[in-house]
């Protein structure tokens, strides 16, 4: 069984200009998917459709099956976890009161986080890297430090009652790699790499072709006024496929075995 | 953190009791205890006149305080306080109109916190239709807008107004101030403020996550739109009846948050059980400046005003 799939989807903000139309695919257990396509082509959109912030217009949004409408709140965040591209904190928490809040989900209505909870917290961060911050305010942190803590905070999101590694669980991720240097994105790759590889299923945007190449299994092209292209890597991120969606003239080379986009 | 707690309950402990003494019968200063033991007038002095005004003082300020903190979490925004949407201009205008119709002290007690609850509900339908902007930015348009509105209808009465009989008492009720308290006027407004008080308090985690983005917090499997409601509610009734006995008292709601951050973190679980105790401290010890320090009763909200920016400008001057 598919862990997320959309049926006949579309969606717009304005009843006039559909941003989606006729979206499908299966995203199977296990995997990573990065979706790709120019700017304003709706894959920050889809996320938010994914994760049900947003309601489709037509078709239907499963999650392990059942109808993502279906999931009761504290459910849904059990089972799915979201790492924003940015987010704004007016208040300056520390990095670990910060982590902690993924935990909501898991508590009962007023209960507070426990010793464990924070235990597991702590874990997360130390899988990103980031134990050694954990009691520093978050507004100090740099845009690459503080991408980190949002991917700590899912994973301590989707951790059960100790800390594992999730499975059969769904990270959303957008733009993970926004604002990480090059250090920092390896070490992303790696995270997610080792996510999947204990069940975890991922779903991603993403603007760097050396990244989707480094970790996609799947991929999802994006292009203005057409239905979007689902398949495994290989099918789907083609240099004519590319070429076509950006614009521009688009070359795909091996380099020690490892494909690579040349496109200047 | 634990042991700031305790200094701090302590001090609210300690504050208390000295300000049940402090007075200026029979003498300005402290009341001696040994009189306390066989002057009956003493007696009823404490426990009909200083002890609900007192008691009122406590709970305005950790009203004011836990409502402000909570507030400004809701709106991702340190300057709101919590009469913001509407409530605190409806409250005004309600207790000024009744002072023009000549309306008894209850009546006048009445008009305010239905305008106040007026004001909050315009806020939200408002809210509701305007086209621009988040949930969290519209609201806060919206309660500008009503502010404003009632601002104005409150200026029309103050004009209107008998310059005389009528204008002093709606200044002085603008000017706030806790003199003409009694335990009727407290013990019919105890209920809501406990209750809101204690739902505040039983929500002091789950605020951190309300103070998150929307779509994060929905993320984290919160049901932002009616957690935030019930929150809003636990926040303003209990200002709103506070605000109807005791006139406009203002800058605590917006200082003691900022104070309890500075003082005990970001981290709602800590930071708003301070901003509470901070306020109640706060409020008694000015209400005891209000009444002891001239023969005549000065209005608590310039007092409050005044040591709050005080308090407020040396906090935050100083480096933590």
């Amino acid at each position: 069984m598919p862990l997320l799939s959309f049926r006949n989807v579309s969606f717009g903000y304005h009843p006039a200009r559909p941003i989606l139309q006729d979206v499908n695919f299966d995203l199977r257990p296990g995997r990573i998917a990065a979706i790709l396509g120019p700017n304003g082509a709706g894959k920050t959109t889809l996320l938010s459709l994914t994760l049900g912030w947003l309601s489709a217009w037509t078709g239907e949004i499963h999650l392990s099956g059942n109808p993502l409408r279906a999931l009761p709140p504290r459910e849904r965040g059990r089972r799915m976890a979201l790492v924003p591209q940015a987010e704004h904190t007016p208040f300056d928490y520390t990095v670990l009161e910060y982590v902690l809040m993924g935990r909501a989900p898991h508590l009962p209505p007023l209960e507070m986080p426990t010793a464990q909870d924070a235990e597991i917290a702590l874990s997360a961060l130390e899988q990103v890297g980031l134990d050694s911050l954990s009691r520093r305010p978050v507004p100090q942190l740099s845009g690459g430090e503080r991408q980190l803590m949002l991917l700590a905070r899912a994973l301590a999101q989707l951790s059960p009652s100790h800390f594992s590694l999730p499975t059969s669980h769904l990270l959303l991720l957008d733009e993970p790699t926004a604002h990480l240097d090059l250090h920092n994105k390896a070490r992303l790759i790696q995270i997610l790499r080792q996510l999947r590889d204990s069940g975890v299923t991922i779903l991603m945007t993403n603007h760097e072709p050396d990244v989707v190449l480094a970790v996609a299994d799947d991929v999802l092209l994006m292009e203005p006024n057409r239905p979007p292209q689902f398949g495994a890597l290989d099918e789907v991120f083609t240099a004519e496929a590319l070429s076509r969606v950006y614009k521009i003239p688009i070359r795909l080379v091996q380099v020690n075995g490892h494909k690579q986009v040349i496109w200047t | 953190m634990r042991r700031s707690f305790s200094l701090l309950i302590l001090a609210l402990l300690v504050i208390f009791l000295l300000s049940a003494l402090i007075g200026r019968y029979p003498a300005p200063g402290f009341l001696p205890l040994n009189q306390l033991a066989d002057d009956e007038l003493a007696q009823r002095l404490l426990f009909n006149l200083r002890l609900p005004r007192l008691l009122t003082a406590l709970l305005l300020g950790m009203t004011l305080s836990a409502a402000g903190m909570v507030f400004q979490l809701l709106f991702s925004n340190p300057l709101v306080e919590p009469g913001f949407l509407g409530v605190s201009q409806g409250a005004a205008f309600g207790a000024a109109l009744s002072i023009i119709l000549g309306g008894s002290a209850f009546f006048t007690q009445t008009s305010a916190v239905f305008f106040a609850l007026a004001g909050l509900g315009i806020s939200y339908l408002l809210a509701h239709r305007l086209r621009y902007g988040g949930w969290v930015l519209r609201l806060v348009l919206a309660g500008i807008a009503v502010s404003a509105f009632f601002s104005a209808g409150l200026g029309l009465l103050k004009y209107l107004a008998d310059p005389l009989t009528q204008l002093p008492e709606i200044t002085f009720w603008l000017l706030g101030g806790l003199a003409s308290l009694t335990w009727g006027k407290l013990l019919g407004v105890l209920p809501v403020v406990l209750a809101g008080l204690a739902l505040m308090f039983l929500f002091r985690w789950r605020l951190n996550l309300l103070a998150l983005d929307e779509q994060t917090a929905f993320s984290l499997g919160v049901a932002p739109g009616r957690e935030r409601w019930i929150l809003i509610l636990a926040a303003v009734l209990p200002t709103a009846v506070l605000i109807s006995i005791s006139g406009m008292v203002g800058w605590v709601g917006l200082i003691m948050p900022h104070i309890a951050r500075r003082l005990f973190r970001a981290d709602a679980r800590f930071s708003l059980p301070a901003s509470m105790l901070l306020g109640g401290i706060f409020t008694m010890l000015c209400d005891d400046l209000a009444r002891t320090l001239l023969a005549g009763e000065i209005p608590l909200g310039i007092l409050t005003s005044l040591f709050g920016a005080i308090i407020f400008l040396v906090l935050m001057a100083r480096h933590s």
